[in-house]
């Protein structure tokens, strides 16, 4: 026994309150990484209690039958017998219509609801401004707040829906939010279902869909309904959806953003990781003397080693016990920021297990990455105490070493793997981070020798002498690279995967693109519709047939042959029994390109009584069909042959009309069918007076505004943005902390080396000008190391990971750039000082 | 007399820039008990690599050295240590208290290390000891509150606070103006007569070597002279 074993104790605590002291700060570089996961997780789970806990209020009732087309009598039957036993049941009608204001001109594209029965069944539902939610009378519609804002009206005013006027009775709140795009598009009237059908608005082709909700609180109920009548629904396209399911659906998507979020949140801990390893680092080399004379006093290695180790983690402790409460102020303070995200009110909770969770996460990454430093103790020895200006000793093998590393690189790789979406994803981010660091650190070491070799004699003598300080003996040029470049990089790559995404989503900056919709327009009303456009905007205009259709063989099998097939040869069943809407054209559209086969004019013609088609490679592959296989296609209770005699590549996110399925003109033009119409109108007052007048003259055409459209996805992207520059923010801070802790390191020896040139007779400014030089060349180039590795890191996330092209934008790297390197030379000069104040003499002789 | 300090054929070499640096050639050398021994050489003779050696804080590169007859070479680096812990005192000439903690704790550190006894019966022991070194006032301030001769102090106290049966001084009037020093050198002859230890002091000062009854001289890494006060010489 060398020494006693409270020793390492009792020294711990004795040191703690200077260690707190001197590296306490450094210590809130974990505390950020642990609130943003403690943050991310607590508020992940939360969501996910407070949907699962109300999905019955998301749904208003616990089953849901939907539609595209009205139900048939079996789906009928079967509802009627559950009211025959019982159960309540209520039916509503979706679609979009253009509403109108007469009062003021105002007119929007809106959800109209048509409501018969008692929906919802759960959630207590409030009218403002009068009104009483349930009570229809004829000719009184009741509204989404939203409403009365974005068309100006109030209670009591009318409103045009299709062909029939109506009052608005009240505004209602409380009701089961739809999620997604349809409510972003617009706010919702709701009227009784007999109104709905005097509007008109559900004519031939129109999107409507129609759902019949049910109150089966008791799940036996619900799971032999559903065995029972399966595939009765599964025949006549009727999905069946539980409260429970589609709850779970939900919570799955936000547990899914949440990780990746969360990923960020992890590279913000590593960043701190990093901060405190070089912050033990630097702290272990200005006590190796003292550990030294400890050794000379009779303590053992072992023993000193656990008494840092000790301190280590009681900081680190700290550090995370300070970000735990912080991310759970964090989490607390998001329900109230992000409330309209979600369709249920988030009740915050404290995960106990998450935050002891977070603790202990930040505690372990604290400690991974001191231990390497913690190690320098075991090159103290005792004789240190008596002579300082020995060679350090040759760095030998030290197995410990190996294992300190292998401790950074598992809790690296493990707790990627534990936060990301799924385990490949997370070791591709720790490799990708693992890659970036190695990147790092030979840049460093690159700098470092290139210094070395590449400063002309004939630079003045401060350049000489900050570009040497590059190199000379214990510089910090690799560790300020790996600080300052990591830094760099997360937030680079943070700004441009935001950038290059919040451009794509930006439909109205493409330029001579459509930016409004009108649909369902019928055959004869094509002309008159064309007419109300400005002759400018006509010969612009594409005119798209939509022919609804469904298909019932490939190959001569029929659907139920085709479920037959063995499953590499089976076609996805949703690809068969979907409803498609099919369109012809002579050209292919600017936004698919044909990949196989050839188009109209250059493929072979087909058969007499054949017509041939162009599939969507993702539905060929879907549908197990290539080019010359036969789909047969019922078109309006009409059977149409066909053969693919191409296949297109689709750049869905344009806004224009692409299809799955085209048809060389000629075969649909006998069948039913309406049109949508894509216009480009710069002038936004003349969309809107093209919309007043569609509703007064054609009632049943609907219009979409991309500047609607672009309003809703701005308001989703903002709250992202916010979220993510949150994190950019946690990450700025680390980094901070990261760069004033290796910056530190080299204070010392700093501060010595502007005393001795100043009693050379050194002036301030030139020692500035040295400090200059360093800092100058250290903060421009490994900021642009790690923003060069950031542009890299994102256009593979952008492209592989967003499929969106990527662009490098010049802007946001320069900025990043110029701001970083700024925030080091000041964060530098700040910690200098002291170098250019305090006179030489008491530094000299060390006090 | 028994020999408390035997060192046979101690050689050091270090490497410099590369290159061998013989630093200490052959030294021969037996301490009796109680007996005070001073180190005299210029600088580079090598006396406080001696010293290092004779207390164990390095492995010479040839011979051995036999402490209260305890061969260190047969001790690890952690079995030194413990050695030490319990049988030998430092002064340093830069003094080396723990900077961050007080003259008290500075003085408990080596009595935690050896974890003897009650808390209090420590304490007690490194109060009085502090007492004894004239800073009863000044137990809880931290080093840098304490002036040069006040650190000197509070590292006297600590090298006897195990009572060791050896004590090491490398300069220890090194840093101090010649009045603190001669201070702080009657207290160490003071403390080193009370604690019955045996005293070996590295310095290069004449004036302390000669209040030292046996002078041993280096230079070049060898001993040139080993005499004691009544000019005898010794083999």
């Amino acid at each position: 026994m060398s020494t006693a074993p409270r020793f390492p104790f009792q020294l711990a605590a004795w040191e703690s309150r200077h260690t707190l002291r001197r590296v306490g700060v450094y210590m809130l570089s974990i505390s950020l990484g642990v609130a943003a996961l403690v943050a991310i997780r607590s508020f992940r789970e939360d969501v996910s209690r407070s949907i699962a806990a109300e999905s019955r209020l998301l749904m208003g009732a616990d089953v849901r039958l939907s539609s595209r087309r009205p139900f048939p009598d079996s789906v009928r039957q079967v509802v009627d017998s559950l009211a025959e036993a019982g159960h309540e049941h209520a039916r509503l009608v979706a679609a979009a219509s253009m509403v109108l204001a007469p009062a003021n001109g105002n007119v929007r594209l809106l959800q109209v609801r048509g409501v018969e029965g008692g929906w919802p069944f759960y959630g207590a539902v409030r009218t403002t401004a009068g009104g009483a939610w349930g009570g229809w009378r004829e000719g009184e519609v009741m509204v989404d707040p939203a409403v009365l804002t974005q068309l100006q009206v109030a209670p009591g005013d009318s409103l045009r829906l299709g062909e029939r006027s109506f009052r608005i009775a009240g505004a209602v709140e409380g009701l089961p939010t739809e999620l997604g795009f349809q409510t972003a598009v617009g706010p919702r009237v709701f009227l009784a279902m007999a109104d709905l059908d005097a509007t008109g608005i559900l004519g031939f082709g129109s999107l409507a869909q129609h759902e019949i909700f049910l109150r089966l609180p008791e799940a036996a109920d619900r799971v032999e309904l559903e065995a029972r009548y399966r595939d009765r629904f599964r025949a006549t396209q009727t999905r069946f959806d539980t409260a429970q399911e589609e709850a779970a659906d939900l919570t799955d998507a936000v547990a899914f953003l949440g990780r990746y979020i969360g990923l960020v949140g992890l590279a913000a801990l590593l960043l701190g990781g990093i901060g405190v390893g070089s912050a033990i680092h630097v702290f272990m080399r200005e006590r190796l003397t003292e550990v030294a004379v400890l050794r000379c006093l009779g303590a053992g290695q072992r023993g000193v080693f656990l008494a840092y180790l000790l301190q280590a983690a009681a900081l680190g402790l700290l550090g995370a016990l300070v970000g735990a409460a912080a991310g759970v102020v964090i989490q607390f303070g998001l329900p109230g920021t992000l409330a309209a995200a979600f369709p249920v009110r988030i009740e915050p909770r404290i995960a106990w297990t998450t935050v002891l969770g977070g603790i202990g996460v930040g505690v372990w990454v604290a400690l991974a990455f001191a231990l390497l430093p913690l190690l320098t103790i075991r090159d103290a020895t005792p004789l240190r105490a008596l002579r300082h200006a020995l060679e350090p000793p040759a760095r030998r093998w030290d197995p410990w070493r190996v294992v300190a590393v292998a401790a950074v690189v598992v809790t690296v790789a493990a707790l990627a793997v534990l936060e990301a979406p799924s385990p490949p994803e997370g070791l591709a981010f720790a490799a990708g981070l693992g890659i970036t660091l190695a990147l790092l650190w030979l840049f460093g070491a690159g700098l470092s020798s290139l210094a070395r070799r590449g400063v002309p004699a004939r630079a003045p003598f401060p350049l000489r002498q900050g570009i040497a300080n590059l190199f000379r003996p214990q510089n910090q040029t690799v560790p300020v690279t790996l600080a300052l470049g990591f830094g760099a990089f997360v937030i680079g790559t943070i700004l441009l995967v935001r950038g290059n995404v919040s451009r794509e989503l930006d439909f109205q900056a493409l330029e001579g693109q459509p930016n409004l919709i009108l649909f369902d327009i019928q055959t004869d009303q094509r002309e008159g519709v064309l007419d109300l456009l400005p002759p400018a905007s006509r010969s612009q205009t594409q005119l798209t047939s939509l022919v609804p259709s469904r298909l019932t063989a490939i190959n001569g099998l029929n659907r139920a042959q085709l479920q037959e097939l063995p499953p590499e040869r089976r076609p996805r069943g949703w690809a068969v029994r979907r409803e498609y809407r099919h369109t012809f054209r002579w050209e292919t559209t600017p936004s698919e390109r044909v990949v196989a086969g050839q188009w109209w004019n250059e493929a072979p013609p087909a058969p007499e009584g054949v017509a041939r088609i162009s599939l969507e490679e993702d539905l060929a592959e879907e549908l197990r069909v290539g080019l010359g296989d036969r789909i047969t296609w019922d078109v309006g209770g009409v059977p149409v042959e066909t053969r693919v005699t191409s296949i297109r590549a689709v750049d869905w996110r344009r806004f224009e009309t692409n299809f799955y399925v085209v048809f060389e003109p000629g075969a649909l033009d006998e069948a039913p069918s309406s049109w949508v119409l894509l216009a480009r109108m710069e002038d936004p007052g003349q969309r809107a007076r093209l919309q007043r007048t569609l509703v007064e003259r054609y009632p049943n055409v609907s219009a979409l505004d991309a500047t609607r459209v672009q309003e809703a996805v701005d308001a989703i992207l903002a709250r992202v943005n916010q979220a993510i520059g949150v994190l950019a923010g946690f990450a700025a801070v680390a980094g901070l902390l990261v760069l004033a802790g290796a910056l530190a390191s080299s204070r010392h020896q700093r501060v010595l080396e502007g005393a001795l040139l100043r009693t050379l007779g050194g002036r301030r400014r030139q020692i500035l000008a040295v400090l200059l030089s360093e800092y100058l060349a250290l903060a421009t180039l490994a900021t642009l190391a790690g923003l060069l590795l950031a542009i890299g890191a994102s256009s593979v996330l952008v492209t592989r990971g967003f499929g969106f092209p990527f662009r490098a934008d010049l802007d946001t790297v320069a900025g990043v750039w110029l701001v970083v390197s700024a925030l080091t030379l000041a964060t530098g000069l700040l910690g200098s000082r002291d170098l250019l104040r305090r006179p030489p003499l008491p530094v000299l002789r060390g006090e | 007399m028994s020999h408390v300090i035997v060192a046979e054929g101690l050689s050091k070499t270090y490497r410099s820039g590369g290159r061998p640096l013989p630093v200490l050639q052959d030294v021969n050398l037996v301490v009796e008990r109680e007996e005070r021994v001073a180190i005299l050489g210029p600088s580079g003779s090598g006396k406080t690599t001696l010293l290092g050696l004779l207390a164990g804080l390095d492995t010479p590169t040839r011979g051995r050295v036999v402490l209260e007859g305890q061969d260190l070479s047969r001790l690890s680096e952690d079995g030194r240590a413990a050695f030490r812990a319990r049988n030998v005192g430092f002064v340093f000439q830069s003094f080396h208290l723990l900077p961050s903690l007080t003259a008290l704790e500075n003085v408990l550190v080596p009595l935690e290390i050896l974890g003897e006894g009650r808390a209090r019966e420590r304490r007690e022991r490194a109060v009085a000891l502090l007492e004894r070194v004239g800073l009863g006032d000044r137990l809880h301030h931290y080093p840098l509150q304490l002036s040069g001769g006040e650190q000197q102090r509070v590292a006297l106290a600590r090298a006897f606070s195990t009572r060791p049966r050896l004590l090491f001084a490398d300069e220890p009037t090194g840093n101090l103006d010649q009045r603190t020093g001669e201070t702080v050198i009657e207290l160490l002859d003071e403390l080193h007569r009370e604690a019955a230890s045996t005293l070996v002091m590295v310095t290069h000062d004449l004036m302390l070597a000669e209040r030292t009854p046996r002078v041993i001289r280096l230079q070049d890494g060898h001993v040139v002279a080993d005499e004691c006060r009544d000019g005898a010489l010794r083999a």
